[in-house]
């Protein structure tokens, strides 16, 4: 399973003026992994696909992460 | 830092004498998706992207200072030895009027460079794909001007810089499908 979210450790100098962030993060949403679109992808109920902005959870990109965590947390 | 070879990546021939074909090239000098476009954008992106594609972006942005001072020598030798009256037939006339003969970083049109040419989102996919597309539009370019000329010797150099942009679209390509990789991620959670 890919995940939507990587991280990484970006240089810090120990003579950098401002406290560092040790972890950042970029997204790797999942229109990168899918090339076509596969046939019967298993689709959201009409209402929550409404509410998600696409018919099929494989697309979908929940944002910011919720259960990921951000920079430097 | 850089340090400084004193030549060319490739060599430069021109083999005619032919003003106008500089009116096109300078679209590769000072263009939306010219070389300064492009070392610029690379060299810029390199601070805000993962570690491991920042060496790829600095490799490629250098090459890209490179050809630019490949075109240069085009532009030069086409177009230092022409009258004020072959510069006008050029079309060169109103860069004549401002620059004499002077490269100026401008399109074939004439429009100046303007920063509003690159990108730098700050989000890596976006800005790798800017890239890709930069590079596909700069083959499309050479691809263009190699039509519009007639003297095999420049089209022997615009050819190469026509495959360098392929190769550095594949690059571009390798680097995202290493951001798209899950490594190191158990070192994180
Ligand atoms: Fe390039």
């Amino acid at each position: 399973m890919f995940t939507q979210v990587k991280y990484y450790q970006p240089y810090n100098s120990p003579n950098d003026p401002c406290p560092p962030v040790r972890v950042k993060s970029y997204q790797t949403p999942p229109q990168l992994y899918i090339g076509f679109q596969p046939p019967n992808l298993q689709q959201f109920s009409p209402k929550q696909a409404l509410y998600c902005g696409t018919l099929w959870p494989a697309f979908y990109s929940p944002y910011p992460d919720p259960d990921g965590r951000n920079d430097d947390k | 830092m850089w340090y400084y070879e004193k030549k060319l990546q490739y060599p430069v021939r021109v083999g005619s004498c032919n003003p106008q074909l500089a009116k096109y090239l300078i679209e590769q000098y000072g263009g939306a998706d010219g070389e300064l476009s492009a070392a610029l954008r690379y060299l810029n992106q390199r601070y805000t992207i993962p570690d491991k594609v920042v060496g790829l972006l600095t490799d490629i942005g250098t090459e890209e200072f490179a050809h630019l001072e490949m075109i240069a020598t085009m532009v030069y030798k086409l177009t230092k030895d022409a009258t004020p009256e072959q510069m006008k037939a050029a079309g060169l006339g109103a860069h004549y009027a401002n620059h004499e003969h002077a490269l100026y970083y401008e399109n074939a049109a004439g429009s100046a460079w303007t920063a509003t040419y690159i990108a730098a989102k700050g989000d890596p996919i976006a800005d790798l794909y800017e890239d890709i597309a930069a590079e596909e539009k700069a083959r499309a370019t050479y691809q263009w001007i190699i039509n519009l000329s007639d003297d095999p010797d420049l089209n022997d150099g615009l050819k190469y810089l026509r495959e360098r942009e392929i190769i550095h679209s594949q690059r571009f390509r390798e680097a995202v499908e290493i951001l798209k990789e899950e490594r190191d991620r158990q070192i994180f959670f």
